[in-house]
This record gives structure tokens, C-alpha cells and sequence, in this order.
């Protein structure tokens, strides 16, 4: 337990996704201007987060890895290098259900993610987070606490950076500053902080 | 639009990174060496070409409702002949890039291109878009790396430009550039020296304080 806890906390803090990664900055720049629409996409990127890892997770073990399919007669095959492929196809399938069980039962929750639910399939974070759960090996469970934990971090780092930007409105940015340019000083600033709590371990 | 227009306008006047803020994410993850960043900049510009040009080629028999897919896949193909290609001619390299050459699929400058250009263009236009694009992503990657990695290691692509201060050297390494929000911090920069020289790209302020009034009138 103890061990999931520690995946868990680390991804949110010291592995974020976005602030040591650099990944969905994309999203991350151009969403943050307000609160309250970074919260919609915090949630659903926890969800999309939280669902795929551990589906490629599975997915990567009981089929693509080598001697995965010995069951099968196809004892030492390699399905690796179908990897990237079956990644993306699963994201973006997955998004596409969820968005369809969303409307059909939770008409509020849909209308309150809108547009960003079809975004997150070419978010970096999504992607990323598989790929680092097939780099770091991880097994089903400790899949389930890393793609929670990243999505968490994720939410956590633009609602973070989304509050500086609602300060920062107010203050007097010289002008081939404003907007983008102060927008990543502060993240770099934001990265700063995160880095802080450096070397915790549960 | 001249011929010239998509090769030259995306290098400095319509970037990429900087104007529409596409791709930033590897831009950021891997420019503390500048020899990743090169392989990372050509790996980019293939992809960037080969996928302009395949959507390109098949953009009329493309239903709009299935072309995302179409040109996820495309381009995820792409993605991993070069992802096999590194792993198996550059492994050193391979291994100090990780994900983030896989990350190429999900590159929005990629996606944008072929939904941009691609969809509408031929295919000559195309590359040159593509060489475009792919050079405006490079041009800012290597300025980054070579700006950390002469400051964070007084190195340029593994070799000592500056004696360090840990061999006996003149030259204080400094830690920081090699860590993450420096490079935010760089980018934030370039985006400014930009914004001063081009002033059309300059964002309005979302508050601006009302005017005092003028002596005479208080």
C-alpha cells in the first residue's frame, strides 16, 4: 500500500507531468487564463488520465510485450514497436466512449468538460502518461495510482497557474511581456516551487 | 502567396513555438544538451514532411468526419519508423530523448500543420510548409539548448568550451540551467526579444488602469 502511496505522491508533486515533464504545455499556456474553466479540464484529465494508463497498461502486458502471446503459439514475439500505435488508438478511442457515456448519463458533468473532452486526445499528458508507465514497467495496480496521481499533478499544477494569471491581470507587465511570455516566467517560477519538495518519500 | 511565403514566414514571423505556442513541449523537455536537440529537430522535420506530404497527397479522398483519425494515424506511423530508427542506428541517443520522440505524435505542430495546410495545399506547398514549420521548431529548440548547455555545463554538444570551476577551470556550473524552469524561464525570454523586435505580435492587457486625470483639471 505504502508503495502505491509513494507512486502516487510522487507523480503528483515531484514527476508532475507538466511542470518537470513539460508535457500538455500546449493546453496548459492557452487554457490558464481563468479558474474555473481550469477546473473542467483538470477533472477530465484526471479521468481520461486515470481510465487509459491502466488500459494500456493491460493492454502492453497481455498483448504487445514480448512472450506475451506464448499462449497463443507465438512464444517470443515482439509486438513492441506497435506500441505507439495501439497508445493513441486506445486514448482517442477512449475519449470518444467517454464522451458518449457522459452525455447519455451524466448530462451536467458533459456539458461542463464541453469542448475539452475532445482536446485531450492531443494532449501530451495523456500520451506521456502510458508512456513512462511502459518505461517504468509498472504492473496493473501501481498503473491505476501513477495515472491518477499524474492527472491529479496535472490539475493541480494549471488551476495553480490559472490563480497567478487572474492575479497577474491587475499588474503592470511591460508590453512585449504580457500574455505568453509572463505566462511561462511564472510557470517557470511555479516549476521552481514544486521542485522544493524535492526528496520526500512516503 | 509566393512560392517563398510558407518556407520563410514560419521561421521567425510566424513561429511555431512562439506566436501560436505549438509543440512547446519537447521544445522545453530536452534542449539541456544540444545534440538531443538537433536529433530531436531533424526527427521532427521528417515526420513534419512526411506526414504533410501523405495528407496532403490523400486530402481529396478524405471524409471530413474520419480525417482526424486518418491523419493521427499517419502521422503515428511516421512517429514510429523514426522511434525504431534511433533505437536502433543512435541507442545512446534513443535512451537520453525517452518519451519524448514517441511525444512527436501528439506534437500539436504536427496535427496543426497537416489541419492547416495540408488538408488545403498541394503537395509542394506542402513540403515547404512542412521545411518551414519544421525549421521555426528548430531554430528556437537549438537557440534554447545552446543557451543551457553553454551556461549549465560551459560545454557545446559534449565538448568543453569554458574550463569548469570543478576542474580547476574559471567557469561556475550552474545547476539550475539544467533544470526544468529554466527553461521556462528562456523560453518567457525569447517570447519578449521577439515581441520587441516584431511589436504586431504583442497581446492586448486584459486590464488597463483608467487614465489619471490631468493636473490642471484635479
Amino acid at each position: 500500500m505504502e508503495g502505491f502511496l509513494d507512486i502516487f505522491f510522487r507523480a503528483v508533486f515531484l514527476e508532475n507531468l507538466a511542470l518537470a515533464y513539460f508535457l500538455g504545455m500546449c493546453t496548459f499556456l492557452a487554457v490558464s487564463k481563468q479558474v474555473k474553466t481550469t477546473i473542467g479540464l483538470g477533472v477530465a484529465v484526471i479521468v481520461v488520465e486515470g481510465l487509459s494508463v491502466p488500459l494500456n497498461s493491460l493492454i502492453y502486458n497481455g498483448l504487445l510485450r514480448q512472450g506475451a502471446l506464448a499462449w497463443a503459439g507465438l512464444g517470443d514475439m515482439d509486438f513492441t514497436y506497435l506500441g505507439l500505435l495501439s497508445q493513441i488508438a486506445v486514448i482517442a478511442a477512449m475519449v470518444q466512449v467517454l464522451e458518449i457515456t457522459l452525455h447519455r448519463f451524466f448530462p451536467t458533468l458533459y456539458h461542463a468538460l464541453g469542448i475539452f473532452l475532445p482536446l485531450i486526445t492531443v494532449n501530451c499528458a495523456i500520451l506521456g502518461g502510458s508512456l513512462f508507465m511502459v518505461q517504468r514497467d509498472y504492473g496493473f495496480v501501481e498503473s491505476v495510482s501513477y495515472g491518477l496521481g499524474a492527472g491529479f499533478g496535472w490539475a493541480l499544477a494549471v488551476v495553480a497557474l490559472a490563480g497567478l494569471r487572474e492575479k497577474m491581470r491587475y499588474s503592470d507587465i511591460p508590453e512585449g511581456l504580457q500574455g505568453l511570455g509572463i505566462a511561462f516566467i511564472t510557470t517557470g517560477m511555479l516549476s521552481l516551487g514544486f521542485m522544493g519538495i524535492a526528496g520526500i518519500r512516503l | 502567396m509566393t512560392v517563398k511565403h510558407p518556407l520563410t514566414a514560419p521561421l521567425i514571423k510566424e513561429n511555431p513555438v512562439t506566436l501560436s505556442v505549438l509543440g512547446i513541449c519537447s521544445a522545453l523537455a530536452i534542449t539541456n544538451s544540444l545534440t538531443s536537440s538537433l536529433i530531436m529537430s531533424v526527427a521532427l522535420t521528417t515526420v513534419l514532411v512526411v506526414s504533410n506530404v501523405t495528407i496532403s497527397l490523400v486530402r481529396n479522398l478524405l471524409p471530413p468526419s474520419v480525417r482526424l483519425i486518418v491523419q493521427i494515424t499517419v502521422i503515428a506511423s511516421a512517429v514510429t519508423v523514426i522511434d525504431q530508427f534511433l533505437k536502433a542506428y543512435l541507442p545512446e541517443a534513443a535512451s537520453r530523448l525517452t518519451v519524448y520522440v514517441a511525444l512527436i505524435i501528439t506534437n500539436c505542430i504536427v496535427l496543426g500543420r497537416a489541419e492547416a495546410c495540408a488538408m488545403k495545399e498541394n503537395v509542394g506547398t506542402s513540403i515547404l510548409d512542412a521545411l518551414g514549420n519544421g525549421f521555426g521548431y528548430s531554430l528556437i529548440l537549438i537557440i534554447v539548448a545552446f543557451t543551457r548547455e553553454l551556461l549549465g555545463r560551459g560545454s557545446l554538444m559534449g565538448y568543453q568550451i569554458f574550463e569548469p570551476a570543478s576542474q580547476g577551470g574559471w567557469f561556475p556550473e550552474n545547476a539550475l540551467v539544467m533544470l526544468a524552469p529554466s527553461a521556462f524561464f528562456i523560453i518567457g525570454v525569447l517570447v519578449w526579444a521577439i515581441r520587441v523586435w516584431i511589436p504586431e505580435q504583442c497581446e492586448k492587457p486584459d486590464f488597463e488602469p483608467m487614465p489619471l486625470p490631468k493636473r490642471e483639471e484635479r
